[in-house]
């Protein structure tokens, strides 16, 4: 109950600061499990993401994010596990769970993911980092899973690192065709595939403006 | 008649002429869209609807007086100052000029206008803000692109907040005979620069041949031109009774404000041809941004707040 309403509160929030609009440019919303991918330049990027979402599909899809962030007081964890459910990961070096079958876990409940391969926010120029390989052994563990790009544009203005207030900047999400791992596609040409996919959406949608 | 009478009046006017507007569409729609979808009579009932909600806010801003009239402007500005900041390339080194610009400069000029200071609000955004915020961003130190990223959040808080702030000035004016009414000089300015963005678009639709400026904007022809703005002016001319002028006044002015919206429009597409972007935003549906519907308001707003101020108040 209580959860239901702070999710609201948020999306609602989301919406209001920075006018979000989704695109969907290649694919319709379906509640099947799915990863979505996304670039990650903010801590509020899968909260964009959860409010151009349709209500239905929002209450199914959970971002995977790192335990070590999302654990570290009651408010976080209260947001982290039971407004966002997200599926934390041990980001430690020492870990002794396996995030791949956590998140596969998480598929295989008919939960859809909302991840950022290139593993951490990014903060310079580049529009986009490498991906990190999770991304490759998610698919490998689930392969009739759809990967779908989404490109966030705008959120890194509204709130860059280290500021305080917001600035209410119009943001843009767009959600593109989904992808799936190719028979034999090894790691590193998946992974160069699925970041070229993403800068291709991120062309288009700033093409269609 | 009174200052309310009058109001009445002039939106039942404009609410006929949405209602035509609206059985046109819809007969449109039944003849031609059923068969085959036309993007072109889909986006004209958008339009129509959009003109509604527009009209139905500005008539509660009326309600509500000056209050309404100054907060509505006042969020106009904020919608139209952050569809033009999004479309800036500014960096992390504007953050904090941003945020004053959003959240110290924008509510600032409004109350000025509020409290009616005129001494200050006509010069608080083109001289105390001009210096303010270059000097904010040179505190961060990033001198990249630093005269550009400069001059286009001035240049975005002179249109979206400046030049805007104008039209609830108006209500500050005082002219012999006609105090009480400054109401109806916003009613004027709106309703004559709008109609001249609507009558462009007809007659430019029904007899335009010769482009004006295809570089910028394909819908824009001589024909348009001439018929929007001479019926802009006619109707401006008719409407002398709502205002302080004579007939011929109105027709004069009504035709220079017709002609700055002309040019706020033109202004406003190479920005966004420059840009890459067809529209400014997507807030109002069928129009684009604030930022479409208001570019020829904004142009238009200062001149006539000037010259009424000049010629006609003590």
């Amino acid at each position: 109950m209580i959860e239901a309403a702070c999710a609201t509160a948020v999306a609602t929030f989301a919406r209001l600061i920075t006018g979000v609009r989704g695109e969907w440019r290649g694919c319709a919303p379906d509640p099947r499990p799915r990863i979505y991918f996304a670039n990650h330049r903010s801590h509020a990027d899968f909260v964009l993401i959860w409010t151009v979402l349709p209500a239905p599909l929002r209450r199914v899809t959970r971002p995977v994010a790192g335990a070590d962030y999302w654990l570290k007081n009651g408010l976080r964890r209260f947001f982290g596990e039971r407004v966002f459910k997200a599926v934390l990961i041990d980001r430690t070096v020492t870990r002794d769970s396996d995030p791949i079958a956590i998140m596969a876990a998480a598929l295989d409940e008919k939960s859809s993911l909302i991840l950022f391969p290139e593993g951490t926010r990014n903060m310079g120029e580049e529009p986009l980092l490498p991906f990190k390989s999770g991304l490759y052994h998610l698919a490998k563990a689930r392969p009739d899973v759809e990967l779908v790009p989404i490109w966030i544009e705008n959120l890194n203005r509204v709130m860059p690192k280290g500021e305080f207030v917001p600035i209410p900047l119009l943001c843009t999400v767009t959600i593109g065709a989904p992808i799936v791992l190719g028979e034999g596609e090894d790691k590193g040409a998946f992974l160069d595939r699925s970041r070229n996919w993403l800068l291709a959406l991120a062309a288009r949608s700033r093409d269609d403006r | 008649m009174t200052v309310t009478q009058q109001s009445v009046a002039l939106f039942s006017g404009v609410g006929v002429v949405l209602v035509v507007a609206s059985v046109v569409g819809y007969v449109l729609h039944r003849r031609f869209s059923l068969e085959s979808p036309s993007p072109t009579i889909d986006n004209l009932n958008s339009r129509i609807k959009a003109w509604w909600m527009m009209v139905a806010l500005l008539g509660l801003a009326f309600a509500f007086g000056r209050a309404g009239v100054v907060v509505l402007f006042a969020l106009a500005s904020l919608a139209a100052l952050r569809e033009f900041i999004t479309l800036t390339p500014t960096r992390r080194g504007d953050h904090v000029a941003l945020a004053v610009a959003f959240f110290v400069v924008l509510p600032l000029q409004y109350y000025l206008v509020w409290i009616d200071w005129y001494g200050l609000y006509s010069v608080f955004i083109p001289v105390y803000v001009f210096l303010l915020l270059a000097a904010i961003a040179a505190l961060r130190q990033d001198t990249q692109h630093f005269m550009s990223r400069v001059a286009e959040t001035q240049w975005g808080l002179m249109i979206s907040v400046f030049c805007l702030s104008h039209v609830p000035a108006l209500l500050g004016l005082t002219i012999p005979g006609y105090a009480g009414r400054n109401l109806l000089l916003i009613a004027f300015l709106i309703l004559v620069v709008q109609s001249s963005d609507v009558l462009q678009y007809i007659w430019g639709k029904l007899l335009g041949r010769h482009k004006i400026a295809p570089e910028l904007s394909p819908s824009k022809t001589v024909e348009g031109f001439v018929g929007g703005v001479g019926t802009a002016t006619l109707l401006g001319s008719l409407l002398w009774w709502i205002t302080p002028f004579s007939p011929w006044q109105a027709a004069a002015i009504a035709l220079l404000i017709s002609l700055m919206g002309f040019f706020g429009g033109l202004v406003m597409s190479a920005i966004k041809r420059d840009r890459g972007v067809k529209d400014w935003g997507w807030m109002i549906e069928g129009h684009g941004g604030v930022l479409d519907r208001l570019d020829s308001v904004i142009f238009a707003a200062p001149v006539f707040f000037h010259i009424t101020r000049y010629w006609w108040t003590v």
